[in-house]
């Protein structure tokens, strides 16, 4: 066998052996209910922050502790605990991608991505409401 | 209907040579590919001819479109939308560039000019390679003005053209007007995130280097048509170190935009779209390393080719990954897919396609089926040597880092790629729990196996090495940097137990490494080179390189947050505690700061003093104080600005501010901020009638009216002549034996009273001169309130040794322009002149960002 057959083999094993880590490395996209069946395991969840129900975050008594309830396309709803800041624009983000776990009755959220309606000003409707508070002051 | 205002002349005219640019475009592609083809001279002559007249007219045009863009931007004529989406009035003139590359027709105008400004010093230097290179730069101007094309065919639209109008983009009752641009006072503006002076460099250096890549994969394929399949590798492998040079230095320019403007607290984080641009960067390196040892020994031809190949692939993968909102939810960039589309059920499964993806799409593939096929096709003709190599040759180690290279691009682009994966087999993966990590662990292990690859390899020789020879040089550098990993390890140890001893070790014999090489590759300059700089364009690049991950290495793992709650006195957060460290396991990063009150932080006594508001409307900036003391002498002090943007579509964005010591960044961002609105109380003021010399009292203290001044250069207050001014000046002392002074004022004429109260912020009070009353009284109102005043919640780090991180990346990028010069042929006075030049480029382009 050649040398360079070797460093092929060898090249191709390592190839393997990293996309296999790749795929025992991730987690899944749930819903809340599915992640409420998977205590304790790492998920991401798509979900809306409901706006009926109480945010509770209180900067000078603890910066680190923000609580609110979700609830996901399905109408499946959980209380989040975050222990880090309020992201600013919770309130008026449309869409929630929460890392985590479901643990004693809560979500234990990690990380929080935001997806606002105005940060793409690409979207149309955005635009159409500028256009509009423009006219309108 | 007529609409009033409007100025249609320079869209008119900016649409009729993106037009005229995209059909001169086709002629020169199909006029090179001609000549290429072309066996008899005169043919050739007049095809090659005809080609240049095109692209060159098709350059010309591509400027005027620019500069249409500019004008209709920097005049507001927010009739257009690309000037309604990207400009405002308020928008500085240094970022009327930023504006027009914040757009996606306006990159794609910007990637042009750059393959039309290449394709210029290729039509002069090239030579008998002209034709089929300048076929593929021609063929990639075609699809890249088809972008920004904007016609229909039936109803599919292609491209976006930049000078569509904003009352056809839009659905609003106001354009049924003919007066709707006197509503329209001002356009959306560029993002705050991108208002930033690395926002004005960045992106032409990174599309220059995303641009040049194509000039190896032009001259592969002339290899491949003319036949001669290992003499395009010299020409082509000085064109592959300026690439190489220039797409290192902007992707590490995007790092530092983020480091300096965005908040996730650092330079690089595994996003998708820095991931999608390294990935052609670690191809091109791989095959610059291919074509050196092919120029040497004729090993390493076809991977040379294969490598070419896939870096310009991988560039317009990337284009695909980040242009068509494919990633979604993964990256924090998240550009969204726009435009009109079709859809359709197959299988029971909804596609959904935009047309303007599929465009991307079909740009990548039609330079991907053809090169991939004509590589397939050709790949017995090219020549390659059935001698092994040596395994005491440089070339062997050298292939085999290239190899490395190419697998560890393999392994971040498939795991980047998920998303994609998900869209095709409607699977639901996400990513894991600790993204960098998943990345960190297996580059951990390139990192190892690099810096002890190039620390060696340099000292050997092509074919064969003398073992003595090899000894005797490289145990100079192992010693020395065996010496220096283990004083680290006593002085200056890694502190990052997150991920276990293992993790920790394999970090230490990354950094012994990476010091390896830098010492290895420094030394070789002087013990073998015999110092002569110019020719050492190899080991500078490497050893700047080294030195970039050295500085990654300690800056990342010893990275400290400062402001962790537990120093806080007023939180002690709940958790379990690390078993490694004895520390808070998950650190709470967040530190509430009351206004004038010294909070510790990280050894630091840090005060929010005060808020001042910006140039920008909306943007308010906190003014923070850090004071370290020794004893009672403060030894170190200075104040930083983070600040908060309030956008006009009224989301926030938090700024951070950095200190910057040669040896170490403190770095500190907003987290949470309140409106002044929210903490507004509704108790009144309480009145009280006071003398000077007299005494009154509040819940948590006394004070005393010292004196009344009418003296109006003492106040702090803008008074106009007309008014008449009174400062009341009061001494106030609490319970705990604090002193404050308040000097309310009232300001009075003959439109009526107005007051400026004083705050005295640690004791929430409010002080106000309400009136004057008789017997040389007056009327002073106070008011407590129960809520803190003012207090923002803020996040800092400190980043120790961060400059390394620059400092090896400039002796990279300098390493790489001296290959280039050495391997170009290029004469001393020619390479004074590329040096003076670029050197001048980044200088204005400096002075622009700055002033």
């Amino acid at each position: 066998m050649k040398r360079t057959h070797i460093i092929l083999l060898v090249g191709i094993a390592a190839l393997i052996a990293g996309l296999l880590s790749i795929g025992i490395d991730v987690s899944t996209y749930d819903s809340i209910t599915s992640a409420k069946s998977k205590q304790g395991k790492f998920v991401h969840i798509i979900a809306k922050m409901d706006k009926n129900q109480p945010l509770e975050y209180d900067a000078i008594k603890n910066p680190n502790y923000l609580t609110f309830f979700a609830v996901d396309s399905l109408g499946a709803q959980t209380k989040v605990i975050y222990h880090n800041s309020k992201p600013a624009d919770l309130e008026k983000s449309e869409r929630l991608v929460m890392k985590g776990k479901m643990q004693d009755g809560h979500f234990e959220c990690s990380d929080i991505l935001l997806k606002c309606p105005s940060k793409y000003k690409d979207d149309e409707k955005q635009m159409q409401k500028n256009v509009n508070e423009q006219v309108g002051g | 209907m007529k609409f009033e205002g409007e100025h249609l002349l320079p869209g008119q005219l900016g649409y009729f040579f993106i037009l005229f640019s995209f059909v001169v475009a086709l002629i020169a592609t199909i006029s090179y590919f001609k000549a290429s083809y072309s066996t008899n001279f005169i043919d050739k002559k007049n095809w090659l001819n005809t080609a240049r007249t095109a692209f060159i007219l098709q350059l010309i045009s591509v400027f005027v479109v620019f500069a249409t863009i500019m004008y209709i931007c920097s005049h507001h004529y927010f009739e257009y939308m690309y000037a309604y989406k990207h400009a405002s009035l308020e928008l500085e003139y240094k970022y009327l560039l930023a504006c027009i590359w914040e757009g996606q027709e306006g990159s794609f105008l910007l990637w042009t000019i750059w393959h039309g400004i290449l394709g210029i010093i290729l039509i002069k230097k090239s030579k008998e390679w002209e034709a089929p290179v300048m076929t593929v730069i021609s063929f990639a101007q075609f699809f890249l003005l088809m972008m920004v094309l904007g016609i229909y065919i039936g109803n599919i639209k292609i491209g976006n053209s930049p000078f569509t109008l904003t009352r056809n983009e839009i659905q609003a009752p106001i354009f049924a007007r003919s007066n709707y641009l006197e509503f329209i006072k001002d356009g959306v503006g560029l993002n705050v995130l991108l208002r930033n002076y690395w926002m004005v460099i960045h992106p032409p250096i990174l599309f220059l280097g995303f641009a040049s890549t194509i000039i190896p994969f032009a001259y592969a394929y002339a290899g491949i048509q003319t036949k001669r399949f290992g003499d395009w590798v010299k020409p082509a492998l000085p064109w592959a170190l300026m690439c190489a040079c220039v797409l290192g230095v902007g992707i590490m320019m995007g790092g530092k935009w983020a480091y300096e403007s965005l908040n996730f607290g650092g330079y690089w984080a595994w996003d998708p779209v820095e991931n999608a641009a390294l990935v052609p960067w670690l191809l091109l390196i791989a095959g610059i390393h291919t074509m050196v040892i092919y120029k040497a020994t004729g090993h390493s031809l076809r991977a040379s080719y294969i490598f070419s190949i896939l870096t310009f692939l991988f560039i317009l993968y990337a284009t695909f990954l980040t242009r068509t909102g494919i990633l979604g939810d993964t990256s924090v960039h998240a550009f969204t897919e726009t435009g009109d589309g079709f859809a359709f059920t197959l299988f029971g499964r909804l596609f959904e396609f935009k047309y303007m993806n599929l465009l991307i799409l079909t740009y990548l593939l039609m330079f991907a089926i053809p090169s991939i096929f004509l590589l397939i096709k050709n790949y017995k003709k090219i020549p390659t040597i059935h001698k092994e190599e040596s395994t005491n040759s440089r070339e062997f180690w050298m292939f085999i880092g290239s190899l490395v290279l190419f697998l560890s691009a393999i392994f971040i682009i498939a795991k980047t790629s998920v998303p994609v994966f998900n869209k095709i087999f409607n699977t639901k993966i996400a990513p894991p729990e600790d993204v960098e990590f998943g990345y960190n662990k297996v580059l951990m292990l390139v990192t190892i196996i690099i810096g002890l690859l190039t620390a060696v390899t340099q000292y050997l020789k092509y074919k064969d090495t003398n073992a003595k020879y090899l000894i005797k040089k490289i145990a100079v550098p192992t010693i020395v940097a065996l010496i220096a990993i283990v004083l680290m390890y006593f002085i200056y140890p890694f502190t990052y137990y997150k991920h276990g001893n293992g993790f920790l070790i394999a970090i230490y014999v990354a950094a012994f490494a990476t010091i390896y090489s830098f010492v290895a590759n420094a030394m070789y300059i002087f013990t073998v080179q015999k110092g002569n700089l110019l020719k050492a364009g190899s080991p500078i690049a490497h050893a700047g390189f080294m030195l970039m991950i050295v500085g990654m290495l300690i800056s990342s793992a010893n990275k400290e947050v400062i402001s962790n709650s537990s120093a806080n006195g007023i939180v002690q957060p709940v958790s379990g505690k690390d078993p490694m460290t004895k520390q808070e396991d998950n650190p709470k990063e967040n530190l509430t700061l009351l206004r004038e009150i010294p909070t510790m932080m990280g050894g630091y006594s840090v005060t929010f003093l005060s808020d001042s508001l910006g140039e920008e409307k909306g943007r308010k900036y906190y003014n923070l104080n850090f004071k370290k003391k020794e004893g009672s002498i403060s030894s170190e002090e200075f104040n930083l600005k983070p600040d908060v943007y309030m956008m006009k579509d009224n989301s926030m964005s938090s700024n951070p501010d950095t200190k910057s010591y040669l040896l170490k960044d403190i770095f500190t961002y907003v987290s949470y901020a309140v409106n002044k609105a929210d903490t507004e109380d509704t108790i009144s003021f309480k009145e009280i009638t006071m003398a000077i010399g007299d005494t009154a009292f509040y819940s948590n203290g006394y004070f005393v009216l010292n004196n009344v001044e009418k003296d109006k250069t003492k106040m702090k207050a803008q008074i106009s002549a007309e008014q008449i001014a009174l400062m009341a000046d009061i001494r106030i002392t609490s319970k705990d034996s604090l002193h404050f002074n308040a000097k309310p004022i009232i300001l009075v004429d003959s439109i009526g009273i107005v007051n400026v109260d004083d705050t005295i912020y640690p004791q929430n009070l409010y002080v106000r001169f309400v009136g004057v009353a008789e017997k040389q009284k007056i009327k002073i109102g106070i008011k407590e309130s129960d809520k803190f005043i003012e207090y923002i919640t803020v996040k800092a780090y400190v980043f120790p040794y961060i400059n390394l991180v620059w400092l090896g990346l400039v002796i990279m990028a300098i390493g790489m322009l001296l290959s280039m010069l050495k391997r170009g042929n290029i004469t001393k006075i020619q390479s004074v002149f590329i040096l003076i030049l670029s050197t001048a480029f980044v200088f204005y382009m400096f002075l622009l960002a700055n002033g």
